[in-house]
């Protein structure tokens, strides 16, 4: 049976797409079949971090509203197999999800694919909901940062009361933290909330942390999942957080930072 | 880090701040998800819509408050009907 996971956050601008892509990217080059797709109707931009914009040609609308059949709209990633992006309407808005389209989509997509990705949309309008209501599981993207840590747990009080898990009484949505953007240096110097705040705060099982690093804008410039740049710190956070999810009992790395010598301190330079 | 940084005022330590303002701020609002359900609005104004099918009220007449008491839950609705003179004339 196909798992539907969702990467959400409330706030906008943490690293949901990134995530995503790079997650996504991660199972399937694990050897899983993996769907992504983007939810931010009018403000698509999955494809773009996917480096797939000029091959849109249908979209998600496209195959709700029954004006294109899924294979049209699927794209064929041409780096990683077994890897599809499903991209989002630029031109309409987020009133186009219906519920009954949205799960005529997610049906048909889990008949064939393993794992299917929902590229959640800021915010809780429609299309932050429609992303998370057919989810199994949760990957919710926090900067340790007050406003995103606030939206974060606003974020699981909605997965908790409004997921079709919870208004059917099923098992709940399964959660997990996915901390991005952390400066390790910063944190051990008391001028950000560290790892350990963040989980005691929002108390969900972390997945990865993801420091914070030049890799994620260098290979967005590119269009290249960062988890592609496996020598990267992103890139081999993004991995280690992959093979987590499949059940490897793996420690975190990127949460101390390095060690500053004598003259580095003295003289400066990160 | 520079040369200089060792001669200024140690740092704020701001981060202790943020946690203790996000443990404020994030119990106060789950406690307001508990005291009062997504579905409280939408109930209240359909009970008002039922209503106003036999009786001509208004918004402000329906109370629906939700209250927990150990392992219950209970929700206490107050309609106030309008006095009998200005009701009739009134469908039935």
């Amino acid at each position: 049976m196909a798992t539907v996971i969702v990467v959400t956050s409330g706030k906008g601008g943490v690293g949901k797409t990134t995530t995503s892509a790079s997650f996504a990217t991660g199972l399937a080059q694990r050897g899983y079949r993996t769907a992504v797709i983007d939810f931010d109707v009018g403000l698509r931009n999955l494809d773009l971090i996917m480096g797939c914009e000029r091959r849109v040609v249908y979209d998600f609308v496209n195959v709700i509203n029954n004006e294109a059949n899924l294979n049209q709209a699927l794209i064929r990633d041409k780096r990683v197999e077994n890897l599809y992006i499903l991209p989002a309407s630029q031109t309409r808005d987020k009133e186009a999800l219906t519920k009954e389209g949205v799960e005529r989509v997610l049906n048909e997509l889990k008949q064939t694919f393993e794992y299917v990705v929902c590229d959640s949309p800021a915010g809780i309008e429609r299309g932050a909901l429609m992303a998370l209501y057919f989810a199994d599981e949760a990957l919710v993207v926090t900067n340790p940062e007050v406003s995103s840590v606030r939206d974060s747990d606003r974020i699981l009080g909605i997965l908790a009361s409004r997921s079709r898990r919870a208004e059917q009484g099923e098992s709940p949505v399964k959660e997990h933290l996915v901390l991005t953007r952390y400066a390790p240096e910063r944190a051990n110097r008391g001028d950000m909330l560290t790892v350990q705040d963040v989980l005691e705060i929002l108390g969900i099982p972390l997945l990865g942390v993801i420091p914070e690093s030049p890799a994620v804008l260098q290979s967005s410039n590119a269009g290249v999942p960062v988890i592609l740049e496996g020598g990267s710190d992103a890139g081999a956070a993004y991995g280690d957080l992959v093979d987590r999810f499949l059940g490897k009992d793996l420690p975190h790395r990127f949460m101390e930072g390095q060690k500053k010598g004598f003259l580095q301190r003295l003289f400066g330079g990160s | 880090m520079g040369l200089f940084d060792y001669f200024r005022a140690p740092p704020s330590k701001s981060a202790a701040l943020a946690k203790e303002r996000l443990q404020i701020i994030v119990a106060h609002e789950r406690g307001g998800r508990r005291s009062s359900p997504d579905y409280l609005p939408a109930l209240k104004k359909e009970l008002l819509e039922v209503v106003r099918k036999y009786v001509p009220i208004d918004q402000s007449q329906v109370k629906v408050h939700l209250d927990r008491e150990g392992g219950y839950e209970i929700l206490e609705l107050n309609i106030t009907l309008p006095d009998e003179e200005q009701r009739s004339g009134q469908p039935r």
